[in-house]
């Protein structure tokens, strides 16, 4: 057992308190009965209830839902296959230029990710007449863009600390490469796949500003909505809308750790 | 190197060369390994056996030369058609297949299925003794368990070579010496030619028929263990297969059976057998091995023994036997090892004992090396 | 070592050329398209930018945009802001991130789990979400001037909402999880008993941080400053919320400027320069993510 320091632990209380307090504040004020966000005026669950009658936020719910969904799958096929070509095709032309060009949206300031494909969606509309309408069809394609660089890193780092001598093996047996990646390879980052396609998916349903930028009259996505409304402060029903978004997430992800626990002994 | 077609020839390696970049891995070898043999690649890391392997199982193109098993060219082959598999060092099961899938994944690329696809892995894993863990996945298993999969899993496709990387590196001493013997019954049993890459010289000494000790891309000897143990042809190949006692020098003196050498490290001319072509003057080195020498307190009575002087600078006690370190008049140290035959309260010798340690002409070996 | 492998060679070149084409058209080609805009004027029109070769195919191109940027001293003082501010976050970030990434590594497996996801968490929540519960704290009616108006410590609210600190502190709060990350994967890689070995040798426990844990945390260090560095010079959520109306950064000019201003000749000009000033972090990003799948 290490010699716990003192310094450690109070500068590792501190940050956790830093990081959770206001998320333990929102939720505390989610249940406030006045319409005064921040003044307390008794527990009432009324705002939970108003959010389910909201059309505007179920119907940004649902678009943001489709969009982080499809964008997710397509993300996370396009990144499993760039992960597999950077890591076991070894040097092929245009290696340097590819492997920038799946860290960089890693990166980049969202306004710029946003500016250049607004700017390219209407190009393309000059040119070959699409895209007429901006909305599910643009913005999958630019949460598609950035999220598949996310599941590359992911798949990069489980392919490399996955043993190469299995695929060897398989070849070793009669396989062929092409049905090597499907019958070994795949089913062993499986795990890293989902986990890319989780990642991709919440990336997907919180990007607000390459939304903003792509998005087109008619297309509200969930973060959009929530920031037209946060633009005039603080408001009750979006504390109770958080809560439950911080709610949702805290119990995926303590299910996701669980079971990776139960699996390794 | 003659070329006569030698019909023992089952795998033919002719100038084979591996070149990564600048760096020579494999330098122009030639190897004839015959059919049903256990055949082992001893040498250090770095020395090129895992590369002569991995070209033999078609992971790496030679960049020069060629490969034939059987009668077939198999140079330019890709591993999923060569009629060779290999044991992988860290045995490469599948962990997401049971045992029962894993050996018979095998068979299933070459397109067997249904009841004799089962009936045929059942008798591979029966073969390995591994009957009742068809269901078991990898991570339930030993890693003695797992060879045996790694092994059921490349003899079931019963293939012309099976080529085996370091085989008894990960396990401990026990297991060893229980699989080494496992090994040889099998392939005894089903006459398949087993090529063994080893760095262990006592795992290649048990294990197999005949021995090529590599170093630096090269081979340089060939032989049956005991050749290769008892007449060494270099210093290196001396040094790597046990310990070996070494004295630099030059021919003194040539008569019809034996030869004299003049060593500076050894206070009297040493006596060898005559083996070689040899002229007065030219430079050698003798080479003898610790159990061949023995140790008296007097002076051994016969003059065609070696004998000299020395001092007992060290010993160590070792249970079957014992090692001393014997300092000599000029100096230089000699290991000496002595089976522990009997059973007595008193020690041998003992540390600063004056000693006469001897060994007979034809113990020793006289290596002729072009430096 | 990697010799000729025997591969499938017409599915390996479909296996890359997909996701190739794809970032070449949606990644590659937008930034070359921001360029070209970036060279034109701003017009009245339907799209409001002067094409590139005008009717007779001769070339047009406009400077003007530049040359606004590099003199206008308001856009050099949104910049220095900008670069200013992010630092700043990322210092911030780095002098509570770095204790608590070495905390991490040093607690036990079972502990050192729970931290782990403690620390992921916040991550996987809407970042507009966390950036609007702070919001909530720094009210002038918020949670932390009623905490501190009910102690009596202060008569008057004070005003934390639309200011500089306010910003700096929603940065450091939404980037600090990808400080800690690389951080704590650097940490976890070294050998503790390093620290130990030191002090055994008779260096004092400051020594022994400075001579034998800083070197080695050095690479997780550059990561995590760059991963906060980059995108924070891009913000625009959080000066929004957090700065008020007149909150200067090149997140927000840029965005007015395309969406209020019309103005997409300059705006793209504005991206074109802080591309320009982020080209170097990028490259050494890239330079050390290389290094590190080596090292793995």
């Amino acid at each position: 057992m290490r010699r716990r320091s003192r310094f450690l632990l109070t500068v590792l209380s501190f940050g956790y308190a830093f990081l959770y307090i206001p998320l333990i504040s929102v939720v505390f004020y989610s249940f406030n009965k006045s319409s005064l966000a921040t003044v307390w005026g008794g527990f009432s669950m009324r705002w939970y209830g108003e959010l389910f009658r909201n059309e505007q936020v179920l119907e940004a719910l649902g678009l943001s839902l489709q969009i982080a969904a499809t964008s997710a799958t397509f993300a996370t096929i396009l990144g499993t296959m760039a992960g597999l070509a950077l890591v076991r095709f070894g040097r092929f032309r245009g290696r340097t230029l590819f492997s920038g060009m799946i860290v960089s949206p890693l990166v980049m300031p969202e306004v710029i990710t946003g500016l250049s494909l607004l700017l390219l969606f209407v190009s393309l509309q000059q040119l070959i007449g699409w895209p007429g309408q901006r909305g599910f069809s643009t913005i999958t394609i630019a949460h598609t863009t950035f999220a598949m660089a996310y599941v590359a890193v992911v798949v990069q780092s489980r392919l490399t600390a996955m043993d190469e001598s299995l695929e060897e093996a398989a070849m070793d047996l009669g396989c062929k490469p092409m049905r090597v990646v499907f019958d070994i390879t795949l089913p062993l980052i499986f795990p890293a796949m989902i986990s890319g396609w989780l990642l991709a998916f919440t990336l997907s349903l919180d990007d607000l500003v390459i939304a903003s930028f792509v998005s087109g009259p008619g297309a509200t996505t969930l973060p959009m909505y929530i920031f037209s409304k946060v633009k005039l402060g603080v408001t009750p029903d979006i504390n109770a809308l958080a809560s439950l978004i911080i709610l949702i997430v805290s119990v995926g992800l303590l299910l996701s750790w669980a079971a990776i626990r139960k699996r390794r002994p | 190197m003659t070329e006569t077609a030698n019909p023992d020839s089952f795998i033919r390696i002719r100038g084979v060369s591996k070149h990564f970049g600048d760096f020579v891995a494999v330098d122009n070898v030639d190897l004839d390994i015959r059919r049903g043999e256990l055949f082992a690649i001893l040498g250090g890391s770095g020395c090129g056996k895992s590369t002569l392997l991995r070209m033999l199982a078609g992971f790496e193109e030679p960049t020069a030369g060629t490969i034939e098993i059987d009668g077939t060219d198999v140079t330019h082959q890709p591993p999923y058609e060569r009629p060779v598999n290999m044991m992988f060092q860290s045995y490469a099961i599948f962990p997401h297949m049971t045992v029962q899938k894993n050996v018979a994944y095998g068979l299933r690329k070459d397109g067997v299925s249904g009841s004799e696809l089962t009936d045929r892995v059942d008798d591979a894993i029966r073969l390995v003794q591994l009957d009742g863990f068809q269901e078991r996945k990898p991570d339930q298993l030993s890693g003695g368990q797992r060879q045996r999969v790694a092994l059921a899993r490349a003899l079931i496709k019963q293939p012309k070579v099976l080529l085996l990387d370091e085989p008894l590196a990960a396990l401990d001493k026990k297991l060893r010496e229980q699989t080494q013997f496992e090994l040889m019954n099998i392939q005894d049993e089903l006459g398949i030619t087993f090529v063994v890459v080893t760095h262990d010289q006592e795992e290649a000494m048990t294990l197999a028929t005949r021995i090529a000790v590599m170093d630096k891309g090269r081979f340089l000897q060939v032989g049956e263990p005991k050749e290769i143990y008892e007449y060494p042809q270099s210093r290196f190949v001396a040094d790597f297969v046990g310990t070996i006692n070494t004295f630099e020098g030059s021919v003194s003196a040539i008569d019809e059976e034996t030869i004299t050498v003049n060593c500076p490290d050894v206070t009297a001319p040493v006596l060898a057998l005559n083996s070689h072509d040899v002229e007065v003057g030219q430079a050698a080195c003798i080479a003898i091995r610790p159990e061949k020498i023995f140790i008296s307190l007097d002076k051994p009575e016969d003059d065609e023994t070696n004998s000299v002087r020395g001092v007992v600078d060290d010993l160590g006690y070792l249970g079957n036997r014992s090692l001393y370190r014997i300092r000599l008049e000029t100096g230089r140290m000699i290991q000496v090892s002595r089976q522990n035959q009997r059973r007595s309260a008193k020690r041998f010798v003992e540390w600063d004992d004056k000693v006469w340690v001897s060994w007979r002409p034809r113990s020793c070996v006289v290596i002729f090396e072009e430096l | 070592m990697a010799g000729t492998k025997h591969t499938d060679q017409g599915w390996r070149r479909f296996a890359v050329a997909v996701p190739y084409v794809w970032l070449l058209v949606f990644f590659l080609l937008p930034f070359v398209i921001i360029l070209k805009i970036s060279l034109a004027d701003p017009v009245i029109a339907q799209p409001p930018f002067t094409p590139l070769l005008d009717d007779q195919g001769n070339l047009s191109v406009s400077l003007d945009g530049f040359k606004f940027l590099l003199t206008d001293k308001l856009y050099a003082i949104t910049y220095f802001k900008s670069v200013m501010l992010a630092a700043s976050a990322t210092m911030l970030c780095l002098l509570l991130g770095f204790p608590m990434a070495y905390g991490i590594a040093r607690s036990d497996p079972m502990t050192r789990s729970i931290l782990l996801l403690l620390i992921v968490l916040p991550f996987w929540i809407s970042f507009l979400l966390r950036v609007y519960a702070w919001m909530g704290l720094l009210n002038n009616y918020g949670v932390i001037n009623n905490m501190l108006m009910w102690f009596g410590a202060i008569d008057q609210p004070i005003q934390f909402m639309y200011t500089d600190f306010a910003m700096l502190i929603g940065m450091t709060y939404s980037y600090l999880p990808f400080m800690v990350l690389p951080l704590y994967a650097t940490l976890e890689r070294m050998d503790l008993d390093l620290v130990d070995a030191a002090q055994d040798l008779g260096a004092t426990r400051t020594g022994a941080f400075w001579d034998i844990t800083w070197p080695l945390a050095k690479p997780g260090v550059i990561a995590g400053c760059l991963l906060v560095f980059i995108p924070a010079m891009g913000e625009y959520v959080i000066p929004y919320l957090l700065g008020g109306g007149e909150s200067l950064l090149i997140g927000r000019v840029l965005f007015d400027e395309f969406f209020v201003n019309r103005d997409w000749p300059l705006a793209s000009s504005v991206a074109i320069v802080l591309l320009l000033i982020l080209v170097v972090p990028i490259m050494l990003l890239q330079r050390y993510q290389a290094r590190d799948a080596e090292d793995a």
